[in-house]
């Protein structure tokens, strides 16, 4: 039997939880949108389905830890702070937005949050994060590093480089996969020898698990638990959060790859309703509560786009801006 | 000013900084126990102790990348790679991410790191342990390459690289490790970047060039001048940011100029030098721009046909006589 949530989170945290994964799936069905409006344009690779594991995971984490992640991180972002309106700016190009509108949607960065970056490069923010977490120590800072990447990431060597080095130097680094079972359209058994992910880390002494990247509980719990762990040894860990995206790996991609009967048993685990229900049957709250929640939800991403619209281009000195100090 | 090896000034110049800046932090394959394979950090272990001084494991890629991220989180790192050879297996976090991360984050962070890397020709080491890889780094932007021909430039340059705020690929000669020359004492000695130097003074033809083409155009200079020809050589020191001006300046003295490079001609930084002087001296130019640069070629083992790969002092001095037979 399933703990009950409030065992485990105050009422008022257990709603956050859910404001915050409305509110992330709002903003990406909207960026859809907004894509096929050709106001978003480039690559735009969208979360849905898999907000239980950001929104969880970041719960689970100080303020002070930094988060990386690759380039389907809006929602990371989103949920560790940066304003859904200079998101959007971001993603619509324009000079409000959260990096001046230059890097766009694989690119979200913002040091005052601790949110330390998108990166496209498959694989490209493992020995970034490994090197924050140096830095932390270093500096006598009490923080460690989040690192979240795909499944198609652990066949870089990079992956197997930084698992090594931040068990080598023994450095405070929290790895969480989100393993939606493919990388584009190759699913994990066709790429991987060892598809257990999170059974990887053996080579390196690093320990790991396996939590269900559907439910936003178990990954608040299991961030939650590794993070203490690794704030207190000062050594790596590594989550593998099982999970889907119910869309193609970008707006370009219709997903033929996938079966229907897959797709279809997926979104009956759809991490949004599920929580609600389990919200409104342990009395947390009504269901008038969660639809008051999706209308303030859609109101903040129509904001955020009114807002986006509205802005200004950047100009055009701003292309030689930002290369040097 | 004292006399002492390319080798020891930098050398010296790590320890100044070290002493200097707690975030300073030294990292590399065989750096620490080893006190590095052309030991230039030795005696750093022993000095700043292990937090500060580190061997990394052989996984060039990573030792950029967490570099990075120490860069962003308040460090400065130094980081040796062991030579310019393996910085191939770093390009991905070299040209994707170090050069990139200001800029795609809209000037939200800098990265305040050094990348040391030997490199060069002439040891016999053959083909994979001979490159000269300048060019490409000086052809992405959002790096600065710093590249000393003298133990005075390798002290002051490696100082100013370490309390510059951009990322810094300093690029140091093999061959050089042993040159002997004067340093100034000054602790505070910083050579500034982008900065070319007068190496030698003359009137007839513009020999530009850095590292140890540089070293090798001015005992060219020594011959020439014994045949009555008055060469001006110009050391660039940095090649980003790149000092046209120096050179524009005495190409337009001279009329005359050579460009060196000990990289391959092919796409090499030595055409775009010579663009720039045919744009900015086209009315003054009494001939074409001469260009002195490796053969295209994987670098032989053999000394008898590798020294045909690296330009020579011969080929320097060949190169300036040509230029001063010829007329537009
Ligand atoms: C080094 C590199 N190789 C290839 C690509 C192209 N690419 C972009 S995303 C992707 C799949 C990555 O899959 P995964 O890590 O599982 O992340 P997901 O998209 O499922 O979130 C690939 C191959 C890239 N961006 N970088
Ligand atoms: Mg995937």
């Amino acid at each position: 039997m399933e703990t009950k949530l409030r065992a485990v989170l105050p009422d008022q945290d257990l709603i956050r939880l859910y404001e915050q994964m409305v509110l992330s799936r709002e903003f990406e069905e909207s960026c859809a949108e907004q894509y096929t409006k050709g106001h978003i344009t480039g690559f735009l690779h969208l979360y849905s389905g898999q907000e239980a594991v950001a929104v969880g995971a970041t719960a689970g984490l100080h303020k002070d830890d930094y988060i990386l992640s690759a380039y389907r991180e809006h929602v990371q972002a989103i949920v560790r702070g940066a304003e859904p309106k200079r998101v959007m700016a971001e993603l619509f190009g324009k000079a409000t937005g959260i990096c001046k509108g230059k890097g766009g949607s694989m690119h979200l960065f913002d040091p005052t949050l601790n949110f330390m970056g998108g990166y496209a490069i498959v694989g490209g923010q493992f020995p970034i994060a490994v090197g924050l977490a140096f830095a932390a120590r270093y500096r006598g800072e009490d923080r460690l590093a989040a690192c979240f990447f795909g499944d198609g990431a652990v066949n870089q060597g990079n992956f197997h480089e930084s698992l090594n080095w931040a068990r080598l130097w023994n450095l405070p680094v929290l790895f969480i996969c989100e393993n939606n079972f493919y990388g584009i359209g190759t699913e994990v058994h066709r790429s991987s020898a060892l598809p257990d992910i999170h059974k990887r880390t053996c080579g390196y002494d690093i320990p790991s698990e396996k939590v269900d990247g559907m439910d936003v509980i178990s990954v608040y719990q299991a961030v939650r638990h590794a993070a203490e762990w690794v704030r207190e040894q000062s050594r790596p860990y590594l989550i593998e959060a099982v999970t889907y995206r119910f869309r193609g790996h970008s707006m370009a991609d219709p997903a033929k790859y996938r079966s229907t009967a897959e797709h279809e048993m997926w979104k009956a685990r759809d991490p949004l309703p599920s929580f609600g229900r389990r919200l409104v049957v342990e009395g947390i709250a009504s269901q008038s509560h969660l639809d008051a929640i999706l209308a303030k939800a859609q109101t903040t991403v129509q904001e955020a786009v009114t807002f986006a619209e509205q802005s200004p281009w950047p100009e055009d000195r701003e292309v030689w801006e930002d290369i040097y100090v | 000013m004292s006399d002492m090896t390319y080798r020891d000034a930098l050398n010296l110049a790590l320890k100044e900084e070290l002493r200097r800046d707690p975030s300073v932090v030294i990292w590399g394959e065989d750096v620490a126990l080893y006190e590095g394979s052309f030991k230039v950090t030795r005696g750093l272990l022993a000095e700043f102790g292990e937090e500060r001084v580190k061997d990394t494991p052989i996984s060039e890629n990573t030792i950029i990348g967490v570099a990075i991220g120490a860069a962003m989180g308040g460090v400065r790192p130094v980081v040796e790679l062991m030579t310019v050879n393996f910085a191939l297996l770093a390009m991905d976090q070299l040209v994707n991410h170090m050069t990139k991360i200001r800029y795609m984050f809209g000037g939200q962070t800098w990265l305040p790191m050094v990348v040391r890397a030997p490199g060069g020709g002439g040891s016999q080491l053959a083909a994979q342990h001979s490159q000269s890889l300048e060019t490409f780094f000086m052809h992405c932007p959002g790096m600065y390459v710093a590249v000393p021909a003298t133990p005075a430039d390798a002290r002051g340059l490696l100082k100013t690289a370490i309390r510059d705020n951009n990322p810094v690929v300093f690029l140091e000669h093999e061959l050089l490790y042993n040159s002997r020359g004067e340093v100034p004492d000054d602790p505070e000695y910083l050579v500034p970047f982008g900065a070319a130097s007068v190496l030698r003074e003359g009137t007839d033809v513009t020999i530009v060039a850095y590292s140890r083409m540089s070293i090798l155009a001015l005992q060219a200079a020594v011959e020439l001048e014994r045949e009555g020809i008055s060469c001006e050589v110009i050391d660039l020191r940095t090649l980003n940011p790149l000092d046209t001006a120096t050179f524009i300046a005495s190409v337009q003295k001279t009329g005359r100029a050579v460009v060196v490079e000990e990289c391959w001609q092919m796409a090499g930084l030595g055409g775009h030098l010579a663009w720039l002087i045919h744009r900015d001296c086209f009315d003054t130019l009494l001939a074409p721009v001469n260009r002195v640069s490796g053969l295209d070629v994987p670098m032989p083992y053999s000394r008898k046909i590798e020294k045909l790969c690296i330009p020579q002092m011969e080929t320097i001095a060949a190169a300036v006589r040509e230029t001063l037979s010829q007329k537009y």
